[in-house]
Order: C-alpha cells, then structure tokens, then sequence
C-alpha cells in the first residue's frame, strides 16, 4: 500500500502550487535512523527508524512516555539522541542547532511572546532572518490571512482565545519558510469544537503548502483523521506506522488493535493448522499473530466485526446500548462473564433493548488477531 | 498596604455561615479602625519630623555645603549598583530556570545571605581583602551594594519567571532563529518588566538609604551627609531626610505607575513590589 501522500505528489494540488512559482518550498523528506535515547534506565526511544516522502503529513501516535514527543524534540534539535541520525532531504541535520534547523514547531502549551501583537509574533522568525520591515509585515499579514485572523493583527495574546493563539503559532511557525513542520500535540490544550475546527484547517493547510509535517499526538481519532501515515509507537519503538484505513482494519499487533478504537477480546482456543476456535465458529489467524502462542488465546475483534441478533436463548443478554449517529453500539453479557460490544445499524438496533437475549456471533470471513489471554 | 488590610480583615471577618447583612455591616467599621491605626503609626513620626524641621527649612537643605556631592553619590551608586545587579542576576536566574532548575534552592539560599550577615561584618570582611585601586574608588561600595541588593532583585526576578513557561518560550524562539541572547533580549526581558521594575525599586530605595558600609567606608553618601550634618543643625538635617524620603517614595511611585500602565495594555498582571501578578502566558481564555 502505497502512501496517499506519494500519489498526491505527482498529480494533486501540490504540483499545481509549484507550477504557480511560490515562494514557499517544496516539502522535503524527512528520515529518522535507529534513533536512540535514554534517560537514565529509561530508554525514550529504541531504535526508532521512519522514513518521510515530501509533502507527507506523519503522526506519531501512542500513549504518555512512548517515546514520541522526544523524537519529535530530536527532530527540532531540542534535544540529542545517543546514536542515530536524522535526516532532512538527505542531509544529516544533528550536528545543526536548532536556531539554524529551520523547522518550524508549533507547541502544545501557548508559547506566543507575550509582549508581541500577533503579527509581529508572526514575523519574529523573518526578523531573526534580518528581513525588511515592509517585506516582513507583508508576510505576516499574508499568513495571518491564511489562518483567518487578519483582524486579529494587532491584538496582543492574552486577548487571543485559546484557538487563535494555536492559529497564531501555526502562522508563526509557517512564516520561516520552514522545511518541516512540527506538530507537538498543538490541539491538546483545546476545547472539542475548536479543537475540530483547527483539526480541519491544520491539515488543509498543509495540504496547500505541500509541506512535510511530523505530529505527535495521544488521541488516535486526531492521528487517524490528519495523518497520512500513522505511526504507533510503544516503549519507543514503532509497533506499525501505516496508512489510517490499515492501521484500523489490519493492526499487526494486539497493542495497535487496542490503543486504536475500540476492541472487544473473546476466549478462544488455538487449534491445529492455524485456527482459533471462538464463539463456536473457526476462523484463521492472522498471519504471525500466534507467533509464541498456544492453548487458550484472546480473539481481538471490533464492534462492527461482530454480528447480533435477536434470539430467545442465544448467547449474550442486552446490558446497554448507546447511539452514535447511524450506529448504535449495544454492550452484551456472554456466557462466561465475557463483555463485549457490538456496532450495529441504529435503523435496526430497536430490538436490542437492555435484557434482550441475543445471539452474538462472528463472520467467519476474514483471519483474525489474537493475543495472550488477560 | 492593602494586603495588609485584607489579611487581617480575613481574620477577623465572621464565619462564612454568618448572615451576610451581618458581615457587611461590621466590614467597613473594622477596616477604618485598622487602616487609621496603621496610617497613625506611620504618619505620626513623619508628621513630628516636619513639625521639628518646620517648612522654612527646605529651601536650607540645597544650600547647605556637602548636600549636592553626597546626594550625587548616592545617585551615583544607585545607578551603579541597579545595572550590575540587574546584568548579573538576569541572565544568571533564567538559566538557573532554564538550565539547572536543582539549583533553585541552592540559590535562594545563597541570595539570603547577604540580609542574614549583617553589614558591619561585610564591609570589614571586605575591606580587609579589596585590592587598594578599588578602595579608593566609592565603586567598590557600588559593588558592596550588588551583594546587599542581590535577595531583593533574585527574588523579583524569580518571581517573574516563575510567572511565564520559560522552556517554552525560549523553545520557539529558537525555533524561529534567535539565540539565547536574542531571546533573553526580545523576549524574556520584556516579559519581566514588572519584575525588573520591581527589582530596581527595591536596588535604588536601598542604596539610597544604606548608611553602615558607606559610613565604615568613609564615604559621603547622603545617608551619611545627613547623620554628620544633624550635629551641626538638626532641624535642616530633618529636612533633608524627609526630602530623601519624598524624593524616593515619588520615584517609587512614577515607577509602578508607569509598569502598571504599559502591563495593563498588555495583560500583565497588578505592578506591586513583591509579587508579580500573572503574565501573559499563563493567561488562557
């Protein structure tokens, strides 16, 4: 599966930018090479290794202490890794300073300068770059408008909601020109509808720029729906780093199936020939995932990868049911105090009241996961 | 002043499940009492000092010889001492933010020592091991005064850093191209304004007045010109102390009214001498 990203580049809005002869670059690529660092006996990245396409809009995805809001500090060049290196279009960057990397890093704490209005905020980093006044505030302002805060211009940061201040770093960040842009989990501090709002307007900004983009974050709905790639990382290492759609459908390991959306677990059994025997059907196992594995196992299935039906004296009773929209998700007690929950078209969940005997069951079409039974 | 008050108001103020009618009633009596009692126990020596020197006496304290030398001493060495402080204790505090947050305690522990042994002990300490072209320049009381002013101006600047995200700020303006001067310069010394301003109010009110280590120095300060001159005429010698008196107090006060001014536009916090209010940064809608 090849990345979005790379089949945008050859044909999507991209080129077109560059067609037009802007002035802003074409993104670069960006590699990491087996970065490692510890802090003390805690190793904060393993050997952590990525490759980034120009243009490419990557997060790192995993929970606190994973690793990944260092690796995006060593890729700013705010902090050294013991070994590795990391790479801007092929060019060792780790013996630059970060005053001299030129990325661009918006925070995840409001990091604007107090004591500046918002536009000359924005064009503190082209007046680093001794840039003249005139040429400096055309700039700003032209990047305030691309955030849609032109009106904003003159207010200092306290006078900025939390949502502007962030779209006021983004324009900050954008002003240098900056060859990577460098997302440390900007939304966090944010109420859920700015937080959205901004979620839209990071990535069609991106998207228009074409600029190489690397994004931390602990909420997978944000890295699923922004990212091209998502890389999920563990104890400072990659489990997967995959494109959204396969992460979800296809995680390659118990961790990923877990930490991304929602995953039931079931009691089954390994059998011969690479089976699982679970909720009286047998069903193939997916390939390496009962690697060490024997016995009694845990089937990782999602809640629209099961199947429910009405059925007086089936296997599972009805404890709650929750609408989400089209889909209502219906919790199930099964037989051997196994909880699991089960998507299902809201037009037909009418059924599936609290107490309701149900049948559950699974679609023997598709290999499955399996971990260590919990 | 007012801090004051409201503390003591708070404890004297009624349990919370009193009705509020109550409260209300009895809060403005008791503030009177407290603010008349405090006011009394201030204002009655000024008041006795200026009834002593009696008016006519003002016009004298210009005139009288040694009054200009002195206080250009003293002015002198406020400058000194408010620009080596302030060179040396700004840049040295953020970094221990920065840098070497563990040695906070170390250092607040160091910066009291100067209140803790008291000057008569310092100065002779001092003037036993200067080298001889620094004693006899009145710049070495210059430096004596950056020891002696280093608690007050440590503590305001602490105080101001405490109140903004340091790493963060310093971050992306790295980010963005400066370097730690640049950003020192651009970004956290305009940030600290209240607190620099509070740390130069508190250098220059204490050199203005510092009378051991000038006198065991022999040194003209004004201080030192107004004890030698109240044994030639004590009326004239009240008057210049209550000049130096007023003279400081409306510096003082052009100084926190110009802060609260320019950190009014800009969301910074209430100007006051020991605290900094909330800057910028902290600040979220």
């Amino acid at each position: 599966m090849t990345s979005p990203a790379t089949d945008q580049r050859d044909s999507g809005p991209g080129s077109g930018r560059r067609a037009h002869g802007r002035r802003e670059a074409a993104g670069l690529s960006l590699s990491l090479q087996n970065l490692h660092r510890a802090f003390g006996a805690t190793k904060a990245l393993d050997g952590l290794s990525l490759d980034i396409q120009p243009g490419e809009f990557v997060a790192l995805l995993g929970p606190s202490g994973c690793g990944k809001t260092t690796a995006l500090r060593i890729v700013a060049g705010f902090e050294v890794a013991d070994a590795g290196s990391v790479l801007v279009d092929g060019k060792d960057v780790s013996p630059i300073p970060a005053a001299k990397r030129d990325m661009g890093m918006v925070f995840q704490s409001y990091s604007l300068f107090p004591n500046m209005s918002a536009i000359d905020n924005v064009g503190f980093g082209l007046r680093m770059r001794k840039a003249k006044p005139a040429e400096r505030s055309r700039r700003a302002a032209e990047l305030l408008e691309m955030v849609g805060l032109t009106d904003q211009a003159r207010q200092y940061p306290h006078q900025l909601s939390g949502g502007q201040q962030q779209r006021v770093a983004l324009a900050r960040a954008l002003a240098i020109e900056p060859q990577v842009l460098l997302l440390d989990e900007p939304l966090s501090a944010l109420d859920a509808k700015v937080r959205l709002q901004l979620r839209e307007q990071i990535r069609a900004l991106q998207q228009r720029l074409g600029i190489t983009t690397l994004f931390v974050t602990h909420d997978q709905e944000e890295a699923l729906s922004m990212a091209d790639r998502v890389g999920v990382m563990r104890e400072g290492r990659f489990e997967q780093v995959d494109v959204p759609d396969q992460l979800y459908a296809h995680p390659k390991t118990a961790f990923v199936a877990e930490f991304v959306g929602t995953m039931n677990r079931l009691p089954g059994a390994l059998t011969s020939g690479g089976n699982v025997s679970v909720l009286d059907e047998v069903l193939p196992v997916q390939a390496g995932a009962a690697d060490g594995l024997s016995g009694d196992v845990d089937v990782l299935v999602r809640p629209e990868g099961l199947r429910i039906e009405a059925r007086p004296g089936g296997n599972g009773i009805v404890t709650d049911r929750a609408f989400l929209g089209s889909v209502s998700r219906i919790g199930v007690q099964l037989s051997g105090d196994v909880a699991v929950k089960v998507d299902h078209p809201s037009v037909h969940a009418g059924a599936f009241a609290p107490g309701a005997s149900v049948q559950v069951s699974m679609p023997a079409d598709e290999a499955v996961l399996v971990a260590a039974r919990q | 002043m007012a801090a004051i008050t409201d503390a003591e108001l708070g404890a004297i103020a009624p349990a919370p499940d009193r009705p509020a009618s109550r409260r209300t009633r009895r809060y403005p009596v008791w503030r009177w009492v407290i603010l008349s009692l405090a006011g009394l126990y201030f204002l009655i020596p000024l008041y006795a000092a200026l009834k002593f020197a009696g008016l006519k006496a003002f016009p004298d304290v210009l005139k009288q010889s040694g009054f200009t030398s002195a206080f250009g001493l003293s002015v002198r060495l406020a400058v000194i001492t408010t620009v080596l402080t302030l060179v040396l204790m700004v840049p040295t505090t953020v970094y221990v933010h920065l840098r070497l947050p563990r040695l906070r305690r170390v250092l607040e522990v160091v910066t009291i020592l100067p209140i803790v042994i008291p000057p008569v002990v310092l100065i002779i300490g001092v003037l036993q091991i200067a080298p001889a072209a620094l004693k006899g320049s009145p710049n070495l009381l210059g430096l004596e005064y950056v020891i002696l002013a280093m608690p007050f101006a440590y503590r305001s600047i602490d105080a101001g850093l405490r109140a903004m995200d340091l790493k963060t700020l310093f971050e992306a303006s790295n980010s963005l191209g400066a370097n730690w001067l640049t950003t020192l310069w651009r970004v956290v010394v305009p940030n600290l304004r209240t607190a620099l301003l509070s740390a130069i109010v508190l250098t220059v009110a204490l050199v203005l007045g510092e009378y051991t280590m000038a006198s065991l120095d022999l040194y003209q300060t004004f201080p030192v010109w107004i004890v030698l001159f109240s044994q030639d005429s004590g009326p004239v010698a009240t008057a210049a102390s209550l000049l130096s008196l007023f003279v400081t107090w409306i510096f003082l006060m052009a100084i926190v009214t110009l802060a609260g001014r320019g950190a009014r536009r800009r969301g910074g916090g209430e100007v006051a001498l020991f605290t900094v209010g909330r800057q910028g940064t902290g600040d979220s809608r």
